[in-house]
């Protein structure tokens, strides 16, 4: 029986909120860390007590910003139980692996130590603190590499066969799953961009204290780490970007071609389409503008290797629905009870292509009874919308050049020593602090609706994935949680942006802007 | 390498480890979080209150989050089904949860009295709203959760959340928030020493101490009237197992089957007996040893259920045949078998680090220190 599907749409939704939701707060958790174990480093090895301040003061808007982390990062977990009941029957056996050794790996870590990160500054050595700093960094990143590696696996499924017993995918080997060329190259695109937010956040807010004259050692010094770090990681998330996990699974092949809204297999090396605006029902791209050689290269590496286009991946899918409505067909006599040896031997052949055969669920429950129509239409539902990836690409491409020229303004500046009579660029640097915000959830835009319709590559479709609820639960759970992450999302916001207008005299050492004794500074941390 | 029998079996124990270690340590803020509107008259003291759990409350709340990832790699059928059938009380639990990290974390932030206030209450709903729903699904299994798969493995259910707040459910919700401030009372004591606030947590152990002997013996009797689940006939327990191809009977009063059985099963209820009475007597007198006491009280407790339920766990009301036992919900044998090496690994390092945290902020929480602290909240 088949959820409804106002229930698998709704539920969609709720996870895409949800997710985008919580990825606000993780790329500064990510990226933040770091910038605080160099601070306290610095503090360390020199003792200089401004890089103490440093650290405790962006310490504290890491914080704030931790503790949204963790509120919104519990949905997600509970989220595959709840909305999403046969994906985790389906896939637990595989999927639940990593995120297993997330809990037990890597967040202990970083939830144990970020209290003593807090409240340890007094009772722990300078070195053992710098050490707890290091293990909160050390543990959000790791917990980030499992996530990637769970869901890599969702768009590119390796080291796992289904079993006809057990009705479920089940794990062949760890080490695929954990060595996914997916997740390698995700994993690092994914954290490098949350290094790009934070050094962003940490410039744009020390350019505010520079235009304002104030705190001014500080924020050239905070201004400067950022400046580094930025750099450094903008060109790690370009550099070792996303694109070398495309040519690696279908749905990766599809994304591909979506991205590039490449209707048809052009003779190698394809064209790179700059610009242009993708048109689904004629299959074409209107008004475009074309790069020669471009893509191919990018893609491929090669210059006599084509890229798949659209057309062509639909005709493909086509034959692996029929090929998966045999597989179908062979799993149900073996549920059924007759395993001859003809029936196992067809449905190993075929069973590569089983979940494209469950595409056809939602036209037909018998999938083998399915119409030229039907499979015509599950092939092109394999083919996600082209203008929302299109865009999303180009735009998180192009705000990812533009941050490349700020960190290397900035840190050109800083060599020469020039940077305070810039007025103009301390400003940008200020306007710039949302945009890496808008380049990542862009580019989850990109890697998960470009997933669809599968929730399991090639493996299994979103819409039999979903739990069997009533609209009615999923109302309440989604007015529940956007009302309640509306509120908390404006509560932080002030405390981030009061915190922000504090600065450094919101740690009380007396050393800095405005510090009087004033009763409307809060008391306490 | 284990066998698959074993491996399912040890996998059943290490799931009652993660459950406990959720309950006795996250048993410490959960409780604290309860009492904290009452035991706390003034900001002073409440911020005492706080920041007795203050440094340690977010790795506790891990064991929890640990717990659900290891029941989704372990046992994917249970996550898959007791996740969806209990929606709106999970939802709900998840709402109050939320509270949590910014309410520890934002309290303290801003002067105001209404707003940390507020966020008193906003934390008291995170500590007994989970604490309450727990109990409650707790209870519920052993009525049977209305759910039944089809032959996909796809799940359906009859019922509703309100289903749940059946008298049993209730009863149990009422247990498990007696038990987890009993235990954040005896941590809270342990923590606040001789001051006024100590005192109150002093009397709050007495109370729910009390309260939790009472109310486990109570259930014990009415559990023994309820119609139980056993297992009848079920395949080679060391295959892979169909879920669908046992024979399941409900008869009255079969959750103490395994106690007949096994009379040295006992010992677990004696286990939470004794430790909520020892943490009466020892409350005021010995606070390092109340919480000892009231920690093995929880895990007696849920030693007991766990116990009683045994294979199952999780049973069907709409379809016996549906139930889930650890024997036929498990992952594969491959999947046990690696999750084991890890858990093997990392829970004793986790303990190890975890216990150094606990000992690097040993000692009292003073209003003084917290005065002249700006790292606290």
């Amino acid at each position: 029986m088949l959820p409804v599907s106002e229930v698998v749409e709704l539920s969609r939704l709720q996870f895409a909120l949800t997710a985008l939701f919580h990825f606000l707060f993780v790329p500064l958790t990510l990226g933040l860390s770091w910038i605080l174990v160099i601070c306290e480093s610095v503090y360390v090895m020199t003792g200089q007590q401004v890089y103490k301040d440093m650290t405790r003061f962006w310490g504290k808007l890491f914080g704030i910003n931790f503790a949204m982390g963790v509120t919104t990062g519990i949905t997600l977990e509970f989220q595959f139980g709840t909305n999403w009941a046969y994906y985790s029957h389906y896939v637990g056996d595989i999927f639940g692996v990593p995120l297993a050794v997330e809990g037990m790996m890597a967040f202990f870590l970083e939830s144990t130590f970020v209290g003593l990160f807090f409240f340890g500054w007094d009772r722990l050595s300078k070195n053992k603190h710098l050490l707890v700093t290091f293990l909160v960094a050390f543990g959000s990143n790791l917990s980030a590499l499992w996530i990637l590696i769970a869901n890599a696996w969702m768009q590119n499924p390796v080291g796992a066969e289904f079993n006809y017993h057990t009705m479920r995918m089940e794990l062949v080997s760890l080490g695929e799953v954990f060595f996914n060329p997916v997740a390698q190259v995700k994993f690092v695109h994914t954290v490098a961009a949350g290094y790009v937010a934070a050094a962003m956040f940490v410039l744009g807010v020390s350019s505010l204290y520079l235009l304002k004259a104030r705190d001014t050692g500080f924020a050239l010094r905070s201004f400067a780490v950022a400046a580094g770090f930025g750099l450094a990681s903008i060109l790690s998330v370009i550099v070792l970007g996303d694109e070398s996990g495309y040519t690696t699974g279908e749905v990766q092949k599809v994304k591909l071609a979506a991205i590039e809204a490449e209707w048809n297999t052009e003779p190698a090396p394809a064209a790179f389409t700059a610009i242009g605006w993708p048109n689904q029902a004629e299959e074409r791209t209107d008004y475009a503008v074309k790069i020669p050689y471009l893509l191919g290269l990018i893609a491929t590496r090669s210059t006599d290797t084509r890229v798949t286009g659209i057309k062509d991946l639909k005709r493909e899918h086509e034959v692996r629905i029929r090929s998966g409505m045999i597989a179908y067909e062979a799993l149900t006599a073996l549920k059924a009870g007759d395993t001859t040896p003809a029936v196992r031997e067809r449905f190993e052949q075929h069973k590569a292509d089983l979940g494209f055969g469950l595409l056809l669920k939602k036209y037909t429950p018998n999938v083998v009874d399915a119409t030229p129509a039907q499979i015509r239409a599950a092939a092109s539902d394999t083919i996600p919308n082209v203008a929302p990836l299109f865009w999303s690409f180009r735009i998180m491409v192009g705000l990812g050049m533009l941050f490349l020229a700020i960190f290397a303004t900035a840190c050109w500046l800083l060599v020469r020593r020039r940077l305070a009579p810039q007025r103009w660029f301390l400003k940008l640097c200020v306007l710039a602090i949302p945009l890496p915000w808008v380049a990542i959830e862009l580019g989850w835009i990109v890697a998960e609706y470009g997933r669809q319709p599968w929730t399991i590559s090639g493996v299994l479709p979103t819409h039999l994935s979903a739990s069997q609820l009533d609209p009615g639960q999923l109302h309440f759970s989604l007015i529940g949680l956007v009302g309640i992450y509306s509120l908390l999302f404006v509560i932080e916001m002030y405390l981030m942006l009061k915190y922000i207008r504090l600065g450094p005299a919101s740690l009380h050492t007396g050393r800095y802007h405005g510090e009087t004794p004033d009763v409307t500074v809060p008391q306490q941390s | 390498m284990f066998d698959y029998e074993t491996l399912k079996l040890i996998w059943w124990g290490l799931m009652a480890v993660l459950l406990i270690g959720f309950a006795v340590t996250g048993g410490f803020d959960i409780g604290v979080a309860v009492l904290l509107p009452f035991i706390g008259r003034n900001d002073d003291e409440r911020r005492l209150v706080i920041n007795s759990v203050g440094p340690t409350w977010e790795g506790n709340q891990t064991w929890l989050i640990t717990f659900g990832g290891a029941l989704f790699a372990a046992w994917p059928l249970v996550y898959a089904a007791a996740f969806s059938v209990l929606y709106v009380a999970l939802m709900l639990t998840l709402f109050a949860l939320f509270l949590r990290p910014v309410g520890f974390d934002y309290r303290s932030k801003l002067p105001s009295a209404r707003w940390r206030n507020n966020w008193d209450w906003a934390l008291f709903v995170g500590g007994a709203v989970p604490a309450l729903v727990f109990g409650v699904a707790i209870g519920n299994l052993f009525i049977g959760l209305p759910f039944a798969f089809d032959s996909s493995m796809h799940v359906r259910y009859a019922g509703s959340f309100f289903d749940l707040l059946n008298p049993f459910g209730l009863f149990c919700g009422v247990l498990s928030v007696a038990m987890l401030t009993l235990h954040g009372a005896a941590f809270l004591a342990s923590k606040t020493g001789g001051s006024t606030v100590g005192g109150r947590a002093v009397f709050a152990t007495r109370v729910f101490g009390l309260l939790t002997l009472v109310l486990f013996a109570l259930g014990g009797l009415w559990t023994a009237r309820l119609p139980g689940w056993q297992l009848t006939a079920i395949g080679a327990l060391n295959e892979a197992l169909e879920p669908l191809g046992k024979a399941v009977t409900i008869t009255g009063g079969a959750w103490l089957a395994n106690y007949a059985a096994w009379p040295t099963l006992w010992v677990l209820p004696l286990l939470g007996i004794l430790g909520a009475f020892a943490a009466v007597a020892l409350a005021g007198r010995a606070p390092r040893l109340t919480v000892v006491a009231s920690g093995l009280a929880c895990t007696g407790v849920i030693l007991t259920a766990g116990a009683a339920l045994f294979p199952f766990v999780l049973p069907s009301s709409l379809d016996a045949v549906s139930s889930l036992t650890l024997w036929d919900a498990v992952s594969s044998h491959k999947t046990l078998g690696v999750m084991l090496g890890v858990a093997v690994i990392f829970v004793p390092l986790i303990m190890l680090y975890t216990s150094w945290v606990y000992r690097v902020m040993r000692g009292p929480v003073t209003v003084e220190r917290l005065k002249n602290d700006t790292h606290s909240y």
